[in-house]
């Protein structure tokens, strides 16, 4: 895996979200979800590695309680899927997809932190389309933080975050940094 | 890790963490392998060169669909082997390999070492898909994935191989693999086809088939090669199968949820009969399947090196997040 810039070499700024205001984001995120597909027949949420896994969880969680049905969650890993490869010195580590159920003809909502340049959702769309033929795929992110590479943009955000590209954004989900928050940070040298 | 390799040349030099490396990557692959469109693109733009100096029908076939799989162009070289001076033709072979810029190179050789030739002179990744009497590496690994998907482990199973150990590279890179992940090998088989100095392996040599049955988790049979000796190192084919054939009566004497492997082509009735090569406790066509996914995970870590040396890429968007607990950065956003 590519550590051009390690952990050490961010400073961090401040935080912009704390873990109230993710708990206020996930669940408003969910009613909107259930506002635009009519209820919560039919979906399956998509969390991409690794944050958007525990992500599209709570979102499930939420859904069940506003609707009484729980959608399923799946996992994507885009490693495959990545239009890089080729230009990284070490394979990354694969850490696999599981998207236990069929989506052919369900409507998916893809679910991640962070939406930067639109690659890695690129990526997940490829790889989607590969496992089935969904009815529809919507995208949801807790932080669009602009500068988008490609032509794509999310149908649900938690907080768009105007940044420059020296900036790092960085979301913590308990499951995985066992805290909640979104910090902005400062990349050094 | 096996990310900083360029070639697999056997089972021998590679750590135990490598071959786990190797092993959970499979896994992923297997996934693949099962989904309505089992293909994915990640060696697009690259090029293998399937190059087999000795017959072979389901390795061929298999590192073929392990490459197609992963969207990498494909050429394949096949000869016969005995027209062709060694030497020389390896030479040529590997500066046609360099002309035509193939990254990857599978080569099966019946020479012990070739690969290893190729390797020195080639920048290409190179893996041996059998060399002589010497390794079979990725036979070894998909036997040794079919193991631990079944069991969940490697370390502290009782492992019996059973047959003609000597000309055996399946043999030579199982026993390598499973001793370092922990487990217990024990062989059996006629004298006359046991290595001098089989001990220095690591393993335990068992008087006959039935010994080296107690108990055992995993029952591996090999072929008896034909092709590789002149009828003088047992009497007959039938006395073969009365004295080394894996039968379900000597099958009792394993685990009662012992798996049968065989690494094919199997010649049934004699080292394995009939009953036991379609029974419940065989794996075979598992491992078949299992050993596309295990060359997909070996061509697609060992694809990573091509890049070393180069400079960085500049525009490659490695602003990424940072996060806790997980140091380095996926250059994805």
């Amino acid at each position: 895996m590519p550590t051009e810039k390690s952990v050490e070499h961010v400073r961090e700024k401040a935080e912009i979200v704390d873990g109230e205001g993710l708990r206020r984001a996930i669940t408003r995120i969910a009613h909107e979800i259930i506002e635009r597909n009519d209820g919560a027949r039919d979906l399956v949420l998509v969390g991409i590695r690794t944050r958007g896994v525990p992500l599209a969880k709570r979102l499930a969680q939420k859904i069940k309680e506003f609707e009484g049905v729980e959608p399923p969650v799946g996992a994507l890993d885009i490693t495959l899927y990545r239009d890089d490869l080729q230009m990284i010195a070490h394979q990354p580590v694969v850490k696999g997809t599981d998207v236990p159920t069929g989506i052919n003809d369900k409507i998916v909502v893809l679910v991640d932190d962070v939406l930067y340049t639109g690659r890695t959702v690129r990526a997940a769309l490829d790889e989607l389309i590969d496992l089935g033929r969904p009815k529809a795929i919507q995208l949801a992110v807790i932080i669009d933080r602009g500068h988008r590479e490609i032509p794509i943009r999310a149908d649900f955000v938690g907080k768009n975050v105007p940044t420059s590209k020296r900036e790092v954004i960085m979301v913590h989900v308990h499951e995985v940094d066992g805290l909640d928050g979104v910090s902005i940070g400062e990349v050094l040298g | 890790m096996i990310g900083t390799r360029k070639d697999l040349l056997g089972l021998e030099d590679l750590s135990a963490e490598e071959l786990v490396s190797i092993l959970d990557t499979a896994r992923t692959f297997r996934e693949v392998l099962d989904r309505p469109i089992p293909k994915v693109p990640s060696l697009r733009g690259l090029t293998a060169a399937n190059l087999f100096f000795e017959a072979s029908t389901r390795t061929r076939l298999s590192f073929e669909l392990a490459e197609k799989r992963l969207s990498a162009d494909t050429v394949n070289f096949q000869t016969s082997g005995s027209s062709v001076s060694k030497g020389e033709s390896l030479k040529d072979t590997a500066r046609n390999i360099e002309a035509m810029g193939i990254h990857l190179v599978v080569i099966r050789h019946q020479a012990s070492g070739a690969p290893h030739y190729l390797a020195r002179n080639l920048d290409a990744g190179v893996i041996n898909a059998g060399d002589g009497t010497h390794e079979h590496p990725t036979q070894g690994l998909l036997d040794i994935f079919t193991v631990r998907e079944r069991r969940g482990k490697i370390a502290g199973l009782r492992v019996a191989i059973i047959g003609d150990i000597m000309h055996s590279r399946v043999a030579r890179s199982n026993i390598w693999g499973l001793t370092k992940l922990g487990a217990a090998v024990t062989i059996a088989g006629p004298p006359t086809m046991m290595p001098a100095e089989v001990e220095r392996f690591g393993v335990t040599v068992a008087r006959s088939v039935d010994e080296a049955m107690e108990g055992a988790d995993v029952v591996n049979i090999l072929r008896i090669q034909l092709e590789r000796q002149r009828g003088t190192l047992y009497p007959s084919l039938r006395e073969y199968a009365r004295v080394y054939g894996v039968t379900s009566e000597r099958l009792k004497r394993a685990k009662p949820d012992v798996i049968v492997m065989h690494p094919g082509p199997m010649n049934r009735g004699v080292e394995i009969a009939q009953d036991v090569a379609d029974g419940k406790h065989s794996v075979i066509l598992e491992q078949v399947t299992n050993g596309v996914a295990v060359r997909m995970a070996v061509l697609y870590l060992l694809a990573g090196h091509k890049a070393q040396g180069e400079p960085p890429v500049e525009n490659v968007p490695t602003e990424a997040k940072q996060t806790h607990g997980e140091p380095s950065l996926h250059p994805r956003r």
